[in-house]
């Protein structure tokens, strides 16, 4: 599956980065170099096999949906490069 | 008489116990040491004040008879552990000036248990590396050979290289696909990646996990078993984390191995292994030989695709977890016209190039169309994978390989700059081993000709870390590695 420019900058829209104009050809050459190289993994028959994707398959523990370290919000904002009347500032999102 | 700071923890703790010097002594020892070493790079920031007020307490609780498991032993802590008050980055730019509000579960405990904090670690930006070249504040140089300026190893690799400098007791580091071991054996000190759930991950900053595990890197095996008896346990705060008992990893140190059965894999040792490995790996074989263990050959058929299963499941959880840099609630944020703009100026402007590489790969296994054909498919090859190794220990009980395919290599190969998956091949011993969650420990094992250090690795069953221990003190014992003083 090779790999054109136009793919190349919708994943980089969808993981929310900008490949410089004259950056692209070298990302896409590299992309497809890599996706040809993982492409060894189609020699695995893997019929029948269920993927692995935690590898302590046990039961993740549950426990009650209650507040255990709540009322922080000066902790949490201190890092904020922009915050105001405790809330995270973003830029206008609705005209 | 020996520098204070060549000594391991376990000589320093008879010292600060016989009152033959103090903590604050000790640390100032260190702190000097650091000083002397800033050439390094090994530290991104220097806690003097943390460290020696840390050390005034141990002084106090050595005096009152009430002194903890690590009392007094000043470490370096990887810049992936969130240090509460203390700037933490990942080594990443989109992280600047983060002061975590919290503490790490590991590194609270290794603190609750007196040891100290010299400073956070230089390591490769979100320990995505295996050269510690992707680091924000620059490459740390391995103090192997010095003047030829070699890489440590990465991503733990500002940790390596400072316990082998001695400019700290020993170091935390985490592993996701060899960033314990493969710098421990660049550098000629030792390291265990523990089974995956044993530490907490709580604090972490998170890159891959399902793969992700915190271990020590120390000056030997003894002092590797000393910290993971006080960073391993369960913890709420981490749901992966396992409901086990957590031995005393000390005692079965000098245990004999005599019965024990070793698995030797066919598969580690492809055509064209590097000569000096394949020695250093056949020493290791004969001293567990001469100990009284069994030389068993195993298979692990899955092997060859370990490597490429890992850059597919690696970096498409990277992507998931490093969607959370928005440059809204902490680190860097550059402006942009509207949210999604601001989004994309933050993040291009704040991540290196092999994080964008991963987060570029990740975001395309798993979207729409390919999710089946390459993140799905590397998954069942993990299993794979696991099940080779389930079948190996049901004829043996710890495995030897070599850690990595070669020594130390220069800052700035052309080779794995102008192709990735070069660099990658430095993973090839150690990724099968956090794919099947698995503890692996690595130790000095001989030195290349060119006098570099060479590691051999160690491969337990899930949570049998005191078998790799057992089999690393012996080859230890054995090799009688000597480290730089």
């Amino acid at each position: 599956m090779a790999i054109d420019t136009k793919t190349v900058n919708r994943v980089a829209f969808l993981a929310r980065l900008k490949i410089d104009e004259d950056k692209i050809e070298a990302t896409e050459r590299e992309f497809n170099k890599i996706l040809n190289w993982v492409e060894q993994l189609n020699e695995v028959n893997t019929d029948d096999v269920e993927p692995l994707s935690a590898i302590n398959e046990t039961d993740l523990i549950c426990r009650e949906d209650e507040i255990t370290e709540g009322s922080q919000a000066e902790k949490i904002l201190a890092n904020a490069p922009m915050s105001e009347y405790g809330y995270f500032v973003v830029p206008k999102v609705v005209e | 008489m020996e520098k204070l700071t060549s000594q391991t923890i376990h000589e320093t703790l008879d010292g600060l116990k016989n009152k033959s010097f103090s903590a604050v002594e000790l640390t100032k020892d260190y702190l000097r040491a650091m000083e002397e070493k800033r050439l390094l790079n090994a530290y991104v920031l220097e806690t003097p004040d943390k460290a020696l007020a840390q050390a005034q307490e141990a002084d106090r609780r050595y005096h009152n008879g009430n002194a903890r498991a690590l009392e007094g032993i000043p470490l370096g802590i990887k810049d992936l552990f969130c240090t509460e008050g203390i700037r933490t980055t990942a080594c990443s730019h989109i992280l600047d000036g983060f002061v975590p509000p919290y503490e790490s579960t590991v590194t609270g405990k290794l603190f609750a248990a007196g040891a100290g904090c010299l400073g956070k670690l230089n390591m490769d930006e979100f320990a995505m590396g295996g050269s510690n070249e992707n680091s924000f504040y620059g490459p740390v140089y391995n103090p192997w050979k010095a003047e030829e300026k070699l890489v440590p190893g990465g991503s733990s690799g500002g940790s390596a290289a400072a316990v082998a400098a001695n400019i700290c007791a020993a170091a935390t580091g985490t592993d996701t696909g060899g960033s314990i071991r493969q710098p421990a054996a660049f550098c000629g000190v030792t390291g265990i990646k523990p089974t995956y759930g044993r530490c907490s991950r709580y604090g972490i900053v998170a890159f891959a996990s399902s793969l992700d595990q915190a271990g020590p890197i120390a000056k030997d095996v003894r002092d590797c078993a000393l910290l993971l008896n006080v960073m391993a346990g369960y913890d709420e705060k981490d749901s992966t984390s396992a409901k086990r008992n957590v031995p005393d990893f000390t005692k079965v140190l000098g245990q004999s191995v005599r019965g024990l059965k070793i698995g030797i894999p066919a598969e580690y040792r492809p055509e064209g292994l590097n000569a000096e490995i394949a020695a250093c790996w056949d020493k290791g074989i004969e001293m567990l030989k001469s100990a009284g263990a069994e030389i068993v050959n195993i298979s692990l058929p899955h092997s060859k695709y370990a490597l490429a299963a890992y850059y597919i499941i690696a970096p498409a959880e990277a992507s998931s977890n490093l969607a959370r840099y928005d440059g809204l609630r902490y680190g860097l944020r550059v402006s942009g016209d509207h949210l999604d703009n601001m989004y994309i100026n933050t993040r291009s402007a704040g991540f290196g190039q092999e994080v964008k590489r991963r987060i570029m790969i990740g975001s395309y296994v798993l979207s729409a169309g390919y999710y089946d054909a390459y993140y799905l498919k590397a998954q069942k090859v993990r299993r794979l994978i696991r099940d080779d190794f389930v079948r190996a220990f049901a004829d043996c009980d710890v495995i030897l390989t070599p850690t990595a395919p070669t020594a130390a290599f220069p800052i700035g190969d052309c080779s794995m700059r102008e192709n990735p998956i070069n660099m990658w091949l430095n993973d090839i011993f150690t990724v099968s081993v956090n794919l099947a969650g698995l503890p692996g420990l690595s130790l000095p094992a001989g030195l290349s000709a060119a006098g570099l250090p060479l590691g051999l690795q160690l491969i337990g069953r899930p949570f049998d870390e005191e078998t790799v221990f057992k089999a690393a003190a012996v080859i230890e014992t054995e090799t009688g590695f000597e480290r730089l003083k």
